[in-house]
């Protein structure tokens, strides 16, 4: 195995388990953000234990965050020595501008979110919650204008083997960058929505914390219902710009090996890669055409158009974009339900209905996963597409090096993830209990400006 | 002056601001994680953390930005340096995951308790070597060719870049008592007052070590100190540094509270810039200049107009939440 090799692995290990976190802090964040504006309004007692009781999950799933994020910004160094060098004069900017204004904002306020309760005032913690908001909003921008470049790069041109960035504004809005953007960012909001649905419905099965439980599902399926048909939409946005820039990650996608017009839509089949066919193919006449190109009897290209050393593995990106794209069907059949359920006001009384929110808990984070997968393996062999590639971007480190940090990486990763996951169950199990407790005892001498904030409630 | 001679400069100066930057504040919270057996027991752990709990997470975000702004401004230095350190960087990394997954988890934890109490000491300790071993690692220079260094991957490992790793340990140490000093009172205080002398000993020591070691690396470091009229504009460092040395050591005695913390942070200040001006203008000893690493004109520029802006907000915002979290903490002033 090779150095480059084994990187491959440990990146893609490395970045799965990341992602989870920030998918669920973008979403998290927002949520809280509505809370806390909503209990500034209304100062039910309710809310504000909602709030204390989802920053707890915020907080655990932001730290697992910071720390494996921290190990991705070195990443392109330590492994991949080759792109940094080449491509380090774009995305390094790019990354650099996440830090300065979505880093620090997050990790500062983050601190008076987390601790300042009875040190600021209301008004002033709901601002520290709306800048961590911010802050996690901020660097999805970056970090989708950073991987969309390396999808659809413009706005370059190379000088003696490297690339110099010669239109920053066309670099950042490149032409994948918008619907990848909204497309990400729409999946963190459904993913962390599945979750707070699915924690409701357990309460509500369990027959505890009812009237939390039913605002929280109520929440939740809200966001759903309103944000899975725009998410098909942008979807299928994103589809038509990967068409246009990205044809044999398209053909990939699809299976499909030849060019040409009215193709059909391939529901499932066994991608051949070696014989170049699809087996045990069960296919829809002109609904592939009609869904890529938007026409009855448009022209896509196959993968024979392109050499087989330019052309992404088929079977990863075909399976991974099928799941994704089933998940997100029973999203839309969740959320029509509960409309239906909603209007007909018997939203809590079905319990397989409830059964079904519990089972669809992890069903955004695996889409999102399924999702990534898709658009990175479908866009090899190409690290910056059709400029450099992924085999010439690895670092000149020995495959031992990377075989050693792979394994205490696999390690640590899932001994943070068993405890963090034992640590999210008992918090969730508990439930939303009145809150602010840890802060009953001492909220005294060091809360002055909080005193005149409210006139002293609570 | 053309953009490509003077930018490269300037980056130097703002690379070497975050690291800074990073090796002040969170070398007072590993430093804390460096001294908690000392603690009489759970409870005192627990508060040596709640000190630093609301404030390390952007403490540590410098190393961030140390490490994307190497990126964007230098990023062959960057490529050279982290992939010819890759096992120091690893044992970093995943030094900083326990030590930071401590603060989190440690809150949660019932049973388990201890071992992210031992998580927090061990990974501060850890990664306080680390550093100190890549930094000496890059003291000492990493010659490399087309990207790649000449050496393999253990080329890092020598007696100088070991002691440097010792010092850092030391070092933190001492930043992490003197800021207990500060943040704490009762008997939690007189055990950080007492550790203070033997960590300044050690440090002075190790201090003087190093000084006297440079002069004799291969990447040649001190060439540049003692050339004349060089050692005439650096002078006031290491006077400063001897000054600041007697001061912080009459503070400690004299039992102040915030004068051993800052002259603490002012001492370790000097003694980084004494290296960095050592080092100038290579970025990568002994031969990778700024202007050899740097990025060009089109991506330096374009960040540095971030960065002019951003850098002072984060500073505003930072030292509004040393504002909000000032004073004493005391038992009970529990985590969220």
């Amino acid at each position: 195995m090779t150095a480059e090799f084994l990187s491959r692995i440990q990146f893609g290990f490395v970045m799965s388990f990341h992602i989870l976190f920030p998918a669920f802090t973008i979403g998290l964040a927002s949520w809280l953000v509505f809370l806390e504006a909503l209990w500034l309004r209304r100062r039910s007692e309710m809310l504000r234990d909602l709030y204390f009781f989802w920053l707890k999950v915020f907080a655990g799933s932001f730290g697992l965050g910071v720390v494996s994020g921290i190990v991705m910004s070195f990443q392109f160094g330590t492994n991949w020595a080759g792109l940094s060098t080449v491509a380090g004069n774009v995305l390094g900017p790019l990354l650099n501008y996440e830090v300065m204004t979505a880093f620090f904002l997050e990790a500062t306020f983050l601190g008076v979110m987390l601790f300042g309760w009875n040190r600021v005032g209301h008004r002033t913690h709901f601002f520290a919650t709306c800048m961590v908001a911010l802050g996690t909003l901020i660097s999805s921008f970056w970090i989708l204008a950073a991987n969309s470049w390396m999808q659809t790069p413009q706005g370059y041109a190379v000088v003696g083997g490297v690339i110099h960035a010669t239109d920053w504004w066309a670099a950042i809005f490149n032409p994948s960058f918008p619907t990848r953007l909204v497309h990400m960012v729409l999946a963190c909001f459904l993913s962390t929505a599945l979750v707070i649905g699915g924690v409701a419905a357990w309460y509500l099965l369990r027959g505890i914390w009812q009237d939390k439980a039913r605002l929280m599902l109520r929440c939740a399926l809200a966001l759903v219902a309103l944000v899975i048909p725009l998410q098909i939409f942008v979807g299928d946005l994103s589809g038509l710009v990967v068409r246009e820039y990205q044809p044999a990650k398209l053909a990939a996608i699809e299976a499909r090996w030849t060019t040409g017009k009215s193709v059909p839509l391939t529901l499932f089949a066994w991608p051949d890669e070696k014989a170049e066919r699809n087996d045990y193919a069960l296919d829809v006449p002109h609904l592939g055409s009609l869904i890529l190109t938007h026409s009855w009897s448009g022209e896509v290209q196959g993968l024979k158009d392109f050499p087989v050393h330019d052309r992404p593995p088929v079977a990863a990106p075909f399976f991974s974009f099928r799941i994704m794209v089933g998940l997100g069907v029973l999203m839309l059949l969740l959320a029509l339900t509960g409309v239906l359920l909603w209007w007909r006001r018997r939203l809590f009384e079905h319990r397989w209905y409830l059964r079904c929110w519990i089972a669809m808990m992890p069903a955004g984070f695996i889409a999102l996963l399924t999702g990534w997968y898709t658009a990175e393996i479908g866009r090899q062999p190409w690290v910056v597409y059709g400029v450099m590639r992924t085999v010439d971007a690895a670092s000149p480190v020995a495959a031992s090096s990377v075989l050693t940090s792979l394994i205490v990486y696999f390690v640590t990763y899932m001994i943070l993830f068993g405890f963090g996951s034992w640590y999210l169950f008992k918090v969730l199990r508990h439930g939303p209990e009145a809150a602010p407790p840890r802060f009953g005892a001492e909220a005294t001498a060091a809360r002055p400006l909080a005193v005149v904030d409210d006139g002293g409630e609570d | 002056m053309e953009l490509s001679t003077t930018l490269p400069v300037v980056w130097f100066l703002i690379i070497g601001f975050a690291i800074m930057m990073y090796v002040l504040l969170d070398g007072f919270v590993l430093g804390i994680g460096i001294l908690t057996p000392f603690a009489d027991d759970e409870a005192q752990q627990e508060l040596m953390m709640n000190t630093a709990a609301p404030i390390w997470d952007g403490n540590e975000t410098w190393l961030v930005m140390g490490g994307a702004g190497l990126m964007a401004a230098f990023p062959r230095a960057y490529a050279v340096i982290l992939s010819s350190l890759y096992l120091p960087v690893l044992a970093m990394l995943i030094a900083l995951i326990f030590r930071g997954v401590a603060f989190e988890f440690r809150f949660r934890a019932h049973t388990s308790r201890r071992i992210w109490g031992v998580g927090f000491h061990l990974g501060s300790v850890v990664a306080a070597f680390a550093q100190g071993l890549m930094l000496g690692a890059i003291v000492e220079g990493m010659p490399a060719e087309g990207g790649k260094y000449l050496h393999g991957a253990f080329a890092w490992f020598s007696p100088f870049a070991v002691m440097t790793g010792m010092a850092l340990v030391f070092g933190y140490g001492l930043l992490g008592a003197t800021w207990l000093v500060l943040k704490t009172e009762g008997r939690l205080q007189r055990i950080a007052r007492d550790l203070t002398r033997p960590l300044m000993l050690a440090v002075i020591a190790f201090m003087v070590m190093v000084s006297a070691w440079l002069p004799f690396l291969d990447s040649r470091l001190m060439d540049r100190w003692f050339a004349w009229p060089n050692l005439l504009y650096l002078s006031p460092l290491p006077i400063l540094t001897v000054a600041v040395a007697a001061w912080l050591w009459r503070a400690v005695l004299a039992n102040r509270e915030v004068a051993p913390f800052v002259l603490a942070l002012s001492f370790f200040a000097l003694g980084f810039l004494g290296l960095v001006a050592g080092m100038w203008p290579n970025i990568v000893p002994p031969d990778m200049s700024i202007w050899d690493a740097a990025s060009p004109p089109s991506s330096q520029g374009f960040v540095l107009v971030g960065a002019a802006v951003m850098i002072p907000v984060v500073l505003f915002y930072t030292a509004y939440s040393y504002r909000v979290f000032r004073g004493k903490v005391r038992a009970g002033e529990g985590y969220h």
